[in-house]
């Protein structure tokens, strides 16, 4: 037994962890096992979606081994443990890319499935699991499921945004996209309200492939803040930048991610990316990836950790909802440095219980400051809720679960093809399995 | 210029990662190892890796004189121009309360962590005298450095594998034939996924590669890897008795 934690912190759990490596060999591990397992790569989730408390864990990240590329098609097949970063380093040298990563490449290819993650390009090409071709699942009672998008669909819907609760994601064949380099055309544009934002992003959309933003959500209901866009740009000879690693070398007694701190540092980098607004060429690592260089940086939260609060609200309602939310925050004096509000593309994803939809997407993290967190949270459900949105499961540690099932209507159904040998902290939690 | 290297007892994870980092500029690698299916997996990786390099599987016998020595006649005679390095990796790490319960168990363990690298190690290194070139590197451990209670009969096998290679570094010391003896550390491979499970702070394999990789490069005679454990080591190997025997280690 070993005490683990996710990337929120919020806790450590006591898991037997078994360790995969020969992906011909995984059911001498996971078929008939005492306990329930459940399947965990890098554990960057932030609540209890990756946890299975007193179960089993399956560490995926020994099952790292490409199978075959085609460099034709793009075609890439691989174990379920490489990491998005294996591949963006190996394959955009020799002009392929992954459509499709989140805000972090230091992810497993089956844990982006599992949580159907999603980048700053949805609205031009989706979410991970729009990518995938086909997944392979192995069931705790010994069945291989081979599905994708033509073969056996109503498996693939279910496991891609299946948090794992499928089968164990063996391996999966994924589509790379050309690109003519590591370089990005990047343009950083200040905005001073919301409804700047949205005239932003809806006017982005037809030239600007990656869209996101930073948001001040310290000035009320109001939201000024940074937007930030980009293309691939053409082949271009640049000198790489050096890499550097920081490190948050120990775990700070507090917060430091608090009232103090907050007001000053955010006016701080709204001022500083205002002043180096415009347009600039960027590697293609700090553009969609800026945290990972700063390894462990979920320690700055202190011993308490935290929680990421990411809602989707459709577009009808969604202007006045995010409004509400930075009302709502504001008035709490709670607050957020690492706060994200981007716009979705005019597609429903293709997992039963994928997050993605259309409509507009704010993530906000907040220190764990117990009962205070959870009344704002309440608050912030409730408006969720009202507008119709959802919570995403893979930051979610909290949400009760009425709001859960107001947010996944297709919950029962993706029940049907639950492995019962397999469960989490948030399928008991959430799901009662 | 690139070169022609083999790995024995390339599914060990260990030799995996050095397999990945080789792979990048080598011109051919050799996979050896006793499941010929897994070798498979791990040339299809090393293939999308880098498409470039003709890689090849073989398997032996891991126990057997006569073939051992057929393989190393075999690689190097599929090679055009010889080889250029080989890096013995294999190894398995005993529960020692079953080595002490049961002969057996004990025997076996001395066989494969140092009858067997030993027998491949010559097998390669009579090639290697022959070209006046090359470069051996085998994988020892830190428990080879002293006998301890908690595991001195993988310890002892790894002590002979040391006393080996001081051997073959005093044979070719005249040429340029270098035998590179590697001492990792507690790693985080499958072969330690009960200590690891325990919660002990083990090495990453991809860091023990690079020293390996590196060590091999520059063809030192010892290569501890992660470094620190040159230092410990010095400490372990030159405590008196009377303390030593005193330490529950």
């Amino acid at each position: 037994m070993v005490m683990l934690s996710a990337w929120g912190k919020l806790g450590a759990f006591p898991h037997t962890v078994q360790y995969l490596s020969d992906r011909e060999a995984l059911r001498d591990v996971i078929c008939g096992a005492p306990l329930k397992g459940l399947a965990q790569g890098m554990a960057r989730s932030y609540g209890d979606v990756c946890l299975n408390p007193d179960g089993l864990l399956w560490n995926t990240c020994g099952l790292d081994r490409y199978i075959a590329f085609d460099e034709q098609t793009g075609l890439l097949r691989c174990e379920a443990g490489v990491l998005l970063r294996d591949i963006q380093r190996l394959m955009i040298p020799r002009g392929w890319i992954l459509p499709v990563t989140p805000g972090t490449q230091l992810v497993t290819v089956g844990g982006a499935i599992a949580n159907d993650v999603h980048g700053k390009n949805h609205h031009v090409l989706g979410s991970f699991g729009d990518q995938v071709r086909q997944l392979r699942l192995l069931r705790t009672d010994g069945e291989l499921i081979d599905c994708g998008p033509d073969l056996r669909p109503d498996w693939f819907a279910a496991s891609v945004g299946g948090l794992g609760l499928t089968g164990l994601i063996v391996e999966a064949t994924l589509q790379l996209r050309p690109v003519a380099g590591p370089w990005i055309e990047a343009e950083n544009v200040p905005y001073g309200n919301l409804n700047e934002f949205f005239e932003l992003a809806d006017g982005s959309e037809a030239a600007w492939e990656h869209t996101v933003s930073w948001i001040d959500c310290m000035c009320g209901g109001r939201g000024r803040g940074i937007f930030m866009r980009g293309n691939h740009a053409p082949k271009m000879d640049r000198p790489l930048p050096a890499s550097r690693n920081l490190r948050v070398p120990f775990d700070p007694p507090f917060s430091m991610v608090n009232k103090l701190s907050l007001r000053p540092f955010n006016t701080a980098y709204f001022s500083l990316q205002k002043w180096r607004s415009g347009r600039s060429v960027v590697h293609y690592e700090p553009f969609f990836y800026p945290l990972d260089n700063i390894l462990e940086w979920n320690r700055m939260y202190g011993p308490r950790g935290f929680f990421q609060y990411q809602s989707v609200v459709p577009r009808e309602s969604g202007r006045e909802a995010v409004s509400a939310m930075l009302r709502e925050i504001s008035r709490s004096g709670e607050g957020s440095f690492l706060a994200v509000l981007k716009t979705f593309g005019h597609r429903e994803a293709l997992g039963m219980m994928s997050f993605p939809r259309p409509g507009v997407t704010l993530a906000l993290d907040f220190p764990n400051r117990g009962a205070r967190s959870h009344k704002l949270f309440a608050r912030l459900d409730a408006i969720v809720q009202e507008a119709g949105g959802r919570i995403y499961l893979a930051k979610d540690a909290r949400m009760p679960r009425e709001v859960f099932e107001a947010g996944y209507p297709r919950v029962q159904e993706f029940l049907q093809y639950k492995d019962p040998g397999i469960s989490s902290g948030l399928s008991r939690r959430l799901m009662g399995v | 210029m690139r070169k022609k290297r083999v790995i024995i007892g390339a599914t060990s994870a260990i030799a995996e990662q050095c397999a990945r980092l080789w792979v990048s500029d080598a011109a051919e690698l050799t996979l050896v190892g006793r499941d010929l299916a897994r070798l498979e997996r791990q040339a299809a990786d090393l293939r999308v890796r880098n498409p470039a390099v003709v890689i090849r599987v073989l398997t032996v016998d891991f126990m057997d004189a006569s073939a051992i020595s057929s393989l190393a006649e075999d690689v190097v005679q599929r090679s055009e121009g010889g080889i250029d390095s080989v890096l013995i990796a294999h190894g398995s790490l005993p529960d020692q309360g079953s080595c002490e319960k049961e002969l057996v168990a004990c025997r076996d363990a001395l066989a494969i962590n140092a009858l067997s690298p030993v027998l491949f190690a010559e097998a390669f290194a009579g090639h290697f005298a022959v070209a006046g070139k090359g470069t051996l590197g085998l994988i020892g451990s830190v428990a080879g450095d002293r006998g301890r209670k908690s595991n001195y009969v993988y310890g002892a096998a790894k002590g002979l594998v040391d006393r080996y290679m001081e051997g073959l570094q005093h044979r070719f010391a005249a040429s340029a034939v270098r035998a590179v003896l590697v001492k990792p550390g507690p790693t985080d491979t499958p072969m330690t996924a009960h200590l690891k499970a325990k919660g002990m702070k083990l090495a990453d394999p991809g860091n023990v590669a690079s020293a390996i990789v590196s060590g091999m490069a520059r063809g030192s005679a010892v290569v501890y890897a992660p470094a620190k454990w040159r230092l410990i080591m010095l400490v372990i190997r030159h405590l008196p008795r009377m303390v030593f025997n005193r330490m529950d280690i």
